[in-house]
């Protein structure tokens, strides 16, 4: 990367601005096309991921998801490492998830089930991450392609496990049974009823997210371990000069990035849907890696994109639904758009940034 | 200094959430009047040449037929399952129908915050007041092509192929193979089912290898209750000079003389009585179960299929539908006690 070239707030704050202003106004092309007024498609998909609390509430839960699988995407990025299994990762820290709200739900109250849960999401969603770590540690396989294929295997045992293990007897849904009390989290509108949330399912997963982001930050830029992961991932060469196991940095990473992921579960199996089912991942995962492109690898930055992809989805529900033109798969077109102008496009606007930003400078550069 | 933010927070959101309900309230009145209705689809979405989209052309032909405008809604994940059923229900909506037995859950929650609102579900049961269960009587209308296949197979040879193993499929497969034997009980009939897992729906390549190997044990007449899976059924009776069945829709037009005739389950039709019976005041909650009787399901004939049905076999298979109809002849449900008979 460029960075460094460029003042950081035009690094941090400029460039995804612009992108995201290139993205919708492509995306308000394409709504004009199929001839419906892109301004009130603006409106409609604020008002209805902000405009009142529900829709912040619907907006918070779905960043809740992206905070934690953009994180994990994060974490391996500062080893130099792509994992494109958050989807794969998170639908197993489902299974660690939904195992432990089953096991404990009956007997305990839901705060002693909810670190057990945590455990078993984390665990779970590291496990998974760990046979695409060690191959790409021990054998160089790459963990881009290992990842992927670990989607593929998570959802096939999965679909395996729902429909022949866990399902309840004699209903032909491939899920378990509702969690009871002691297996579900309790949702934030019951515990700040002052909030005005409406039905949102926005749970204490939440506040995990964030706890997660602090988590992090600390790991990354006040650790030694932290040091170790950004070293390697700037320049291995120089890491292992230094002393820095390659095969240590490359597991350990993935094993956070994993768990991390897993966690998603949490706020979908235990915080929303209280009972484990197929595909509840919906996608999240791959979300994730535009989360974290957007965001800068960085948790703060990350929020703030979970926010926009969380009003996306949001606000783009609420569209389709008042809009009968604009279907779902237009409001895939538009959130696909904001990924292309957000992570694939990053650089569109930089070197022309930057050439602006130098011409300015360049007594100073040539002086240095 | 928390609380006051709080606080704050609270009251903004509180004022958004009045301005919110005011013209929410607006937009209940003025629908309530018209009680338009709504539909929700399935993961599947409404163009799914299958299940949601019968659903689909039943409210089009509703809206048609009468001029009511309805609203649907295509669901993107699992959250939004209740949130679209929610949705409807706030702008008071009457009657929302969910499509597909996944909405269980959702209708049994949204349908009692909503006691007022009729709800329906196409596929399973939801014991509420306010809700109507849709279910159809498969075993019926896979009799009536039982009988059909039975007479046209030339060695004695049927077959069958299921989608994803679950009762509602061996239902399908029991009713049929009861329709073959009342032809005669000689028949033979050759059953697979596709696989244990949801992916059994959705494999083209491995219905059409089953179909194969039924052909070469002397098979010539196929049905499927695949989904996806059947496309790839039928495609490898038309390549083999063989007949086959297709399902839920009328699949007829897939491969003209090649295709015996379709199961049809009519959600259309379903889905227009529900309309109708809210609009006209004649709404039932409980269970609907569409038979032959019903129109719920039945055989198809078309102008691609009148070639392959002889006099002898239209009128054996009306009479079937006859029997059934007034009772002479009860085909055994398989989900009724988990067992098969034949």
């Amino acid at each position: 990367m460029t960075r460094g070239k460029l003042p950081r707030w035009v690094d941090y704050g400029l460039i995804p601005v612009m992108n995201l202003a290139a993205a919708f106004l492509v995306a308000g092309l394409v709504v004009l096309l199929i001839g419906e007024n892109p301004l009130e498609a603006v409106r409609i998909l604020i008002y209805g991921s902000l405009g009142f609390g529900e829709g912040i509430g619907f907006t918070l839960f779905y960043a809740t998801n992206f905070i934690f699988t953009g994180l994990a995407v994060a974490v391996a990025f500062h080893a130099g490492l792509f994992n494109i299994g958050g989807e794969g990762q998170a639908y197993v820290g489902g299974l660690g998830v939904g195992l432990a709200c089953l096991a404990l739900d009956r007997f305990v109250p839901w705060w002693v089930t909810f670190p057990v849960a945590v455990a078993g999401g984390a665990v779970f969603g590291a496990a998974w991450a760990l046979v695409p770590a060690y191959l790409q540690a021990r054998r160089g396989s790459h963990v881009v392609i290992t990842t992927i294929m670990f989607n593929f295997i998570a959802s096939s045992l999965m679909v395996y496990l729902l429909v022949n293990v866990l399902a309840k007897p004699g209903s032909m849904q491939p899920e378990t049974r509702n969690f009871e009390a002691g297996g579900q989290l309790p949702l934030i509108r019951d515990l700040l009823p002052g909030l005005d949330l409406g039905q949102a399912p926005l749970n204490l997963a939440f506040v995990l997210a964030l706890a997660a982001c602090l988590f992090v930050w600390v790991l990354i830029w006040r650790s030694r371990l932290g040091y170790e992961i950004r070293t390697f991932g700037a320049n291995q060469s120089a890491a292992i000069y230094a002393g820095i196991s390659p095969v240590r940095i490359t597991i350990v990473t993935m094993l956070i990035s994993g768990g991390l992921a897993g966690l998603m579960a949490i706020n979908e199996v235990m915080g929303s849907q209280t009972r484990l089912l197929l595909e509840f991942t919906a996608g999240y995962g791959f979300v994730g890696i535009a989360v974290a492109l957007m965001g800068r690898a960085h948790p703060v930055g990350i929020i703030l994109a979970s926010i926009l992809f969380g009003m996306l989805y949001q606000g783009g529900a609420e569209l389709a639904f008042e809009k009968p033109a604009i279907t779902r798969d237009m409001i895939v077109v538009i959130q696909g758009l904001v990924i292309l102008f957000a992570g694939a496009l990053e650089h569109l606007f930089r070197p022309w940034l930057e050439r602006l930003f130098a011409s300015g400078h360049v007594p100073e550069a040539q002086a240095a | 200094m928390m609380e006051v933010y709080v606080k704050t927070i609270a009251r903004l959101m509180g004022a958004v959430a009045v301005a919110a309900m005011m013209s929410g309230g607006a937009i209940q009145a003025a629908s309530a009047a018209d009680a338009a209705p709504a539909v929700v689809y399935d993961l599947g979405g409404k163009f799914d040449k299958s299940f949601n989209e019968s659903a689909y052309m039943g409210a089009e032909k509703y809206k048609k037929d009468t001029g009511t405008e309805y609203r649907d809604f295509e669901i993107q994940n699992d959250s939004q399952r209740e949130q679209g059923l929610r949705n409807f229900a706030r702008r008071g909506m009457s009657p929302i129908i969910g499509i597909g037995f996944s909405y269980e859950q959702a209708i049994e929650k949204v349908a009692k915050e909503f006691p007022d609102t009729h709800f329906a579900i196409v596929d399973s049961v939801v014991d509420l007041p306010n809700v109507r269960s849709i279910l159809f009587k498969e075993h019926e209308g896979s009799y009536l092509v039982g009988v059909l296949a039975a007479m046209a197979s030339k060695t004695g040879k049927v077959g069958f192929v299921g989608g994803m193993d679950i009762p509602l499929i061996r239902k399908f497969a029991c009713g049929y193979v009861q329709g073959v034997k009342s032809v005669s009980p000689d028949i033979d009939v050759i059953q697979n089912m596709t696989g244990t897992t949801g992916a059994a729906w959705n494999d083209p390549v491995k219905g059409s290898e089953l179909a194969k190997a039924q052909f070469d044990k002397g098979v010539d007449v196929v049905y499927h209750a695949a989904g996806g899976t059947g496309i790839g059924v039928l495609q490898a009776a038309a390549d083999a000079g063989k007949l086959g069945i297709g399902v839920d829709s009328n699949q007829n037009s897939l491969h003209p003389g090649n295709m015996l005739t379709s199961m049809v389950k009519s959600v259309d039709v379903a889905v227009y009585k529900a309309f109708d019976d809210s609009a006209k005041g004649n709404w039932s909650a409980g269970i609907q179960s569409l038979g032959l009787k019903e129109g719920g399901v039945d055989w198809a004939y078309d102008d691609d299929n009148k070639e392959l049905i002889t006099d002898d076999m239209k009128a054996a298979v009306e009479k079937a539908k006859q029997d059934i109809i007034s009772g002479k002849v009860e085909v055994h449900d398989y989900m009724s006690d988990n067992s098969c008979p034949m």
